[in-house]
């Protein structure tokens, strides 16, 4: 009715027809996706939707929640077609940097300027070229997971802290009949894993910031991140058939082998606790076993063994949405919702008020680990984006099936990264 | 059943006996005895209106996106925003300068062929002791059919969990009759992993090779083996003389059915390897798809499935004109 009376003056927001559900055709309507996809998660947004609503009157939040993987796909989907939800999900780096080259995603920095000064140096990975496009709203680090019980029965007392301690545990669990660690190369990024962090431990922060634009590998650092990597595979501490085990999906999933008692350990990310409870049949996962503790230091590495890598999950806005959707993302960053985020246990808030909110100890241990870094590096490969990071991760998958050097995986990603300029 | 169709729904009621009787004149005799051009003219039209919605949306879902992604093999294009950095052949150039796409057109020649020196035997064999009398025939085509008619998907999650080292039921089988089992497994050895992937693509095809042949021998006159064991002939010579050159055709068949789902191997793969492990067993369809939606370098995946729609299409019309011809020439 409205778009007959009207179709003189709005003739093309009336053409686009079905799809004003999903872009900012409407000026009243918000479309936000996101994939807390489970209680208390769904419910709890679905509650901070109406709130907004209540405190805007006049705007309506149409709420998708949907399971990450669909999510995902779906995102992917309205990318291609340029129909992008107002408010949605940005996983930062490379992927947000050819999202905002394509015109896709709304500059934030001045908009939410508060919000990004309180979140700080997290914000860095949602940044591209000093503007920040998406407000992260949990940001975790990659550690490793273990199984307190099966670290006692090898007489390991202290979680290693050195590349030589973690040597040594290995050797003490396999002493004990105990397979050391769970990998899921199938899947490829879990191996690259380890080689992210072998860099952060070898390079200074400089060398990492600087590859990240500059896409140049040549500081030796790399070749001894690979070395290190190299180091720890002849220790051969990984289950059998590490090579094609998927990382998360299934009882014989290296998720499910750490939560099924199988072996000691898994360098994973935050959410793991979450996955290991999917994965067992009473829900509990590795319950009070559950041990975590960080990327031990590489003896001679110029980077902070302090420093973690990690990423998260931002909101971003899209390039159409009305003015009201940034408005719904600053208040999803406002103390009260990360709080409430914290307090259901569904990620590492980013705004310090809510730090204290959390409730799950293992969580709330990462989250002091990563507030006592020095910065968090984002994974590589979505610091790169796709194209480069998929080239890194085949090549750190190959160094693990035993067919290529250190210098190998540096050399196989600069040539990807080189195809890129 | 076209042309009833046709009758009934696009001209109901008094026209409907007319139409019948011009279509049964022309249906007899093949060639329209009276009125030849205009009854070949309106058959057209028939045809041409109940084809056309089949044609419309095989333009829509067949034709458009083949066009679309030769068209994208000639961009940089990270699947989203305007088609604009145009790069002509090199996307071509990066795909067969890779060596990962090299082994894998070399993978998917090794199925072609390990298909047909290997399924091609044992299932001719199968079907022509499966064609003789002998005790739970109707059994054995079963379990032999079964893995066919199983979903590619279900049969790959199944026998990867079968596969998995130490744990899968395969492994521990094995193991207690003590047959060395490989330290990562079958899947996780990059020198076996192909081979496996075979030996799971046998047990889920051979069923419809013994099904192919098996109708095709129903095809062979009983006189014919009558006749044969007349003359003395032994079961393995009526066989040999008789029964498998008569179903030269059926073989041939199958075997271009073969080549071409070889070529286009994906699902399999992708759920027990994932084209891994160190590309042991990438094919042509999963380095494609892992390009396109893992890495959204989709130019690079255009560029490769149209190599991967060049390689098929010479094979099927080498194939065709090679050996099919024999069969069509043989008809007329």
């Amino acid at each position: 009715m409205l778009c007959s009376s009207a179709v003189l003056l709005t003739a093309t927001a009336c053409g686009g027809g079905g799809d004003s559900s999903a872009s900012g055709g409407d000026d009243d309507t918000i479309t936000w996706w996101h994939n807390s996809n489970n209680e208390p998660g769904r419910g709890y947004y679905e509650q901070v939707a109406a709130d907004f609503e209540a405190a805007n009157p006049g705007v309506e939040v149409e709420v998708v929640a949907m399971a990450h993987e669909d999510m995902v796909d779906k995102l992917e989907a309205a990318f291609q077609s340029g129909d992008v939800p107002d408010v949605y999900m940005e996983r930062g780096g490379g992927e947000l940097a050819d999202h905002v080259e394509a015109g896709l995603v709304r500059d934030l920095s001045e908009d939410a300027s508060e919000e990004i000064d309180e979140i700080g140096g997290s914000a860095a990975g949602w940044q591209v070229e000093g503007q920040t496009y998406a407000l992260p709203f949990s940001v975790g680090v990659v550690g490793f997971w273990y199984n307190t019980e099966l670290f006692q029965q090898a007489g390991i007392t202290t979680p290693p802290a050195t590349m030589e301690e973690l040597t040594s545990a290995i050797e003490a669990l396999k002493g004990a009949g105990i397979t050391p660690i769970s990998l899921g190369a199938g899947d490829k990024w879990p191996a690259a894993h380890y080689w992210y962090y072998a860099a952060v431990r070898a390079c200074s922060e400089d060398v990492l910031t600087d590859a990240v634009t500059s896409l140049d590998f040549s500081d030796p650092c790399f070749v001894q991140a690979g070395e290190e990597v190299q180091a720890l595979i002849d220790t051969e501490p990984f289950n059998p058939g590490f090579l094609t085990t998927p990382a998360q999906e299934g009882a014989t999933s290296a998720s499910g082998l750490l939560a099924t008692g199988q072996v000691a350990m898994e360098l994973t990310g935050h959410w793991e606790p979450g996955v290991m409870q999917g994965l067992t049949e009473d829900g509990q996962g590795l319950g009070d076993r559950t041990g975590w503790f960080p990327f031990p230091a590489v003896e001679g590495g110029e980077g902070d063994p302090q420093a973690q890598l990690g990423g998260g999950d931002a909101w971003a806005v899209a390039q159409e949405a009305p003015d009201a959707a940034v408005d719904l993302v600053k208040y999803l960053l406002s103390d009260e919702v990360q709080q409430g985020f914290a307090g259901n246990d569904m990620g590492l808030p980013t705004i310090p008020a809510a730090a204290g909110s959390v409730s799950d100890p293992a969580l709330a241990q990462l989250l002091e680990v990563r507030d006592a870094a020095p910065y968090v590096q984002l994974y590589f490969d979505t610091a790169f984006g796709a194209s480069v990071g998929g080239a890194m991760n085949d090549a750190i998958a190959l160094q693990f099936a035993g067919e290529a050097t250190p210098q190998d995986i540096v050399d196989q990603t600069q040539q990807a990264a080189d195809q890129e300029q | 059943m076209t042309s009833q169709g046709a009758v009934t729904a696009a001209d109901p009621g008094a026209a409907v006996t007319r139409r019948a009787d011009a279509r049964r004149v022309t249906g007899r005799s093949g060639r329209g005895t009276g009125r030849p051009g205009r009854d070949r003219g309106r058959k057209r039209l028939e045809i041409l209106f109940f084809v056309a919605p089949a044609l419309a949306l095989m333009a829509i879902f067949v034709v458009y996106p083949v066009f679309s992604a030769a068209r994208m093999s000639f961009y940089r294009w990270k699947g989203f925003g305007p088609m604009v950095d145009f790069v002509g052949l090199q996307n071509y150039v990066r795909v067969l300068a890779d060596d990962v796409f090299t082994d894998a057109v070399v993978h998917n020649f090794v199925i072609v062929f390990a298909s047909i020196l290997v399924q091609l035997p044992l299932g001719l064999a199968l079907a022509l002791l499966l064609n003789r009398r002998i005790r739970g025939r109707g059994l054995l085509r079963t379990i032999i059919f079964v893995p066919y008619v199983l979903a590619e998907v279900i049969a790959g999650v199944v026998w990867f969990q079968l596969l998995q080292p130490r744990s899968g039921l395969l492994e521990t089988m094995l193991t207690s009759v003590g047959f060395p089992v490989p330290e990562q497994g079958f899947l996780g050895t990059p020198d076996l992993a192909l081979a496996t992937v075979f030996v799971v693509l046998t047990w889920k095809y051979l069923g419809l090779a013994v099904l192919l042949f098996l109708a095709g021998l129903q095809g062979v006159p009983d006189e014919l083996h009558e006749a044969a064991q007349l003359d003395g002939a032994s079961w393995w010579q009526a066989q040999r003389r008789i029964a498998i050159p008569l179903l030269a055709p059926t073989i041939r068949t199958w075997c271009f059915l073969s080549m071409i789902g070889s070529l286009q191997l994906f699902d399999m793969v992708w759920i027990l390897t994932g084209g891994g492990p160190a590309n042991a067993t990438t094919t042509m369809a999963t380095y494609l798809v892992s390009q396109g939606t893992q890495r959204s370098n989709f130019g690079i995946a255009g560029a490769a499935s149209v190599v991967l729609f060049l390689i098929g299409f010479a094979l099927a019309v080498a194939y065709q004109f090679l050996v099919l011809r024999r069969d069509t020439e043989a008809d007329t």
